[in-house]
């Protein structure tokens, strides 16, 4: 592919240099919009095995540019010595070992709010699809049950239910907008406490669960949140509570929620993502109160335009010693 | 009231039947042998009957019971029912308006977002298999979508304000232009159909409204455009609407409702970009239970002689 040229001035090639070590939709869908302005040095591209691409280039990059897979730790770190900032297109940052990051003065961004709103419609979307069976009985259609066995069983009313957020960042708020307008109370948990926001707080996601008829997580996945719904959670949501997982598949205790499920001990489930895509745990293939999604929340055209235009943004920023646009705080 | 006769032509929902069977004498006619002769036999003991979204009082049926005072439609669409000549013979009718509202507008919603989002046809990805072998194609953003709305009675208003809370601009046809809204109006619905992204059904089944949605509406809402259906099969054109969707002429369809149900047309259950759920825009159990009340709450106050609570004629 025919690189731009306006940025060849006399020969010399004046874009700053961009790291990438695996090729992400946002990148694989507008690749010029990058290399208009960067010069991306693609590692997977290379015929040469990763230590010696880094090393080649260990001195001279400040920038790497990864997504959800990009894992940076301590190892990849210690062979990248001029590695100043680090942007990824995702929301997530579990693949990133941030305190290794902040002790060698990397800077790290993500994408801020860019992908609130799809992740939000698809957590709504998932939501009521599990309450009113809508997958479930769009299969029974296409199975032409509707004309041999009859109508399908009642589904449950959105309206009126206890939605609980665990975890009250720019998509959990999305979420609660959306839901608001349905008839639906929210609650929450959040890591921090938001005074902002006016929707009653629990402490746990336990006492969440147990005073909610749907929980939704909308948060990141770290040492503090992993497993974080687990039997006590489970238990406490009850027979007809429904858990939607729109963050990481590690939020929820997988073996678990099988359980659960099968066993009839909660409502139902809506998930896009699980502990080890993409395997599905098949206990729940049979089940017509789930709804299971391959981790596509976030994958509309417009979500990696905007992720596309953050990324730039915070590279250009780092480029131009300004600070970050959308850098990874612990909020 | 135990020996008032109430006819109930098919089954709809064992709890309404339970309530029924306590305060009056139920006619279950799908479980009689020979119908019409059992309705030749009964027919002076019917003075109510039970309707549904598929099965009303059509003039014979009201010809067929001379001691008939009241329709009550477990349903809000009274499509079914013959009311020029209830008008006629001084039969009241009863409806179900105000408890459905919200899980019609719900589905409406609901049906958007799995259509855009092909939340049903992921969910088969997953089932079979597919997604071991690779991931899940990008679907279409909902938020900000231009959603057109026919009919902005109850349920049209409260599709409004739902799609108005994922910030999509709101525009809508109806017989004539609401005073006190704000959303765009159009005089025409392929004006609506032109300029909109998501064209929802909103509007109770009439004479007028009959294939509402044609060849030119499906022509104007085009193959970037989605059709959402919670009113009546026969608001659509349906040959039309699979063949524009078959061919790629339509971008997606979200259908509740059908020309002639249980039959749905099966060209359309190999396409990726629709939605068919088999006419449960108000099937949930909290909702069932309330219009069930709701029937049998107009029955009582009928043969109580006191103001029956939701009538149309």
């Amino acid at each position: 592919m025919a690189e731009p040229q306006i940025h060849h001035l006399n020969g010399n090639d004046r874009r700053p240099k961009v790291l990438m070590l695996n090729q992400s939709p946002t990148f694989a869908l507008f690749p010029s919009l990058f290399t208009q302005k960067f010069r991306i040095l693609k590692a997977w591209e290379s015929e040469q095995p990763l230590d010696q691409f880094l090393a080649k280039h260990a001195r001279s990059v400040h920038a790497l540019l990864g997504d959800r897979h990009t894992v940076v730790n301590a190892e990849l770190l210690q062979l990248l010595p001029a590695l100043r900032m680090v942007t990824v297109t995702c929301t997530g940052v579990n693949q990133i070992d941030l305190a290794e990051c902040r002790r060698r003065g990397i800077a790290v961004a993500n994408l801020g709010g860019a992908y609130s709103e799809d992740v939000a419609d698809f957590a709504v979307g998932l939501l009521i699809d599990v309450l009113r069976r809508v997958s479930a009985s769009d299969r029974y259609v296409r199975k032409g049950f509707w004309r041999s066995k009859g109508d399908f069983p009642l589904g449950f009313k959105l309206g009126g239910k206890r939605i609980g957020i665990v975890g009250m960042g720019k998509i959990g708020i999305e979420v609660a907008k959306r839901l608001q307008v349905f008839g639906c109370s929210i609650a929450y948990t959040s890591r921090n406490k938001k005074p902002s926001i006016s929707y009653p707080v629990y402490s746990t996601v336990q006492e969440l669960a147990e005073s909610s008829d749907a929980i939704i997580l909308c948060c990141g996945l770290n040492d503090q949140t992993r497993h974080i719904v687990n039997k006590k959670v489970l238990s406490a949501l009850g027979k007809e509570g429904v858990v939607i997982n729109i963050g990481r598949g590690a939020l929820i205790d997988e073996k678990e929620l099988v359980r659960c499920l099968v066993g009839g001990e909660i409502g139902g489930a809506g998930l896009d993502v699980f502990e080890n895509e993409p395997y599905v745990p098949k206990e729940l293939f049979a089940l017509d109160n789930v709804v299971l999604c391959p981790h596509r929340a976030v994958h509309t055209p417009e979500s990696f335009q905007a992720s596309a235009e953050i990324a730039i943004a915070n590279l250009e920023a780092f480029f131009s010693n300004r600070p970050l646009i959308t850098p990874v705080t612990n909020d | 009231m135990e020996s008032i006769g109430v006819l109930m032509p098919i089954p709809m929902n064992s709890y309404l039947e339970g309530e029924l069977e306590k305060r009056f004498n139920l006619f279950k006619l799908w479980t009689v042998p020979h119908k019409a002769q059992f309705l030749k036999e009964n027919a002076d003991s019917v003075r109510a009957v039970i309707g549904n979204s598929s099965s009303g009082a059509d003039a014979d049926l009201i010809d067929a019971l001379p001691k008939l005072e009241i329709v009550a439609s477990f349903s809000v669409g009274i499509d079914k029912v013959d009311l020029k000549k209830c008008k006629e013979k001084g039969i009241r009718v009863t409806n179900t308006p105000d408890v459905l509202t919200e899980d019609v507008a719900d589905l409406a919603i609901g049906l958007m977002l799995a259509v855009l989002r092909r939340l049903c046809e992921s969910d088969r990805f997953v089932r079979s298999g597919k997604w071991k072998m690779g991931d899940y194609k990008l679907t279409t953003k909902f938020t900000g979508k231009t959603v057109g709305i026919i009919g902005l009675g109850r349920i049209g208003q409260a599709i409004a304000t739902r799609a108005e809370a994922f910030n999509c601009p709101i525009s809508y046809h109806s017989r004539s232009q609401k005073a006190d809204v704000k959303h765009k109006y159009y005089p025409t619905v392929v004006e609506l159909a032109a300029n909109c992204d998501i064209l929802v059904v909103a509007c109770p089944l009439t004479e007028e409204t009959r294939h509402i949605i044609n060849r030119e509406v499906i022509d104007a809402l085009g193959p970037k455009g989605v059709l959402i259906n919670i009113g009546r099969g026969p608001h659509v054109d349906e040959s039309e609407l699979v063949s524009a969707l078959v061919e790629g002429r339509l971008g997606g369809a979200g259908l509740d409702v059908y020309q002639n149900e249980p039959e749905v047309p099966e060209e359309l259950f190999g396409l990726e970009n629709v939605v068919l759920l088999p006419h449960v825009g108000s099937a949930t159990v909290e909702t069932r239970t309330a219009m069930a009340d709701l029937v049998i709450g107009n029955l009582e106050a009928h043969f109580l002689k006191k103001p029956l609570l939701t009538p149309v004629v």
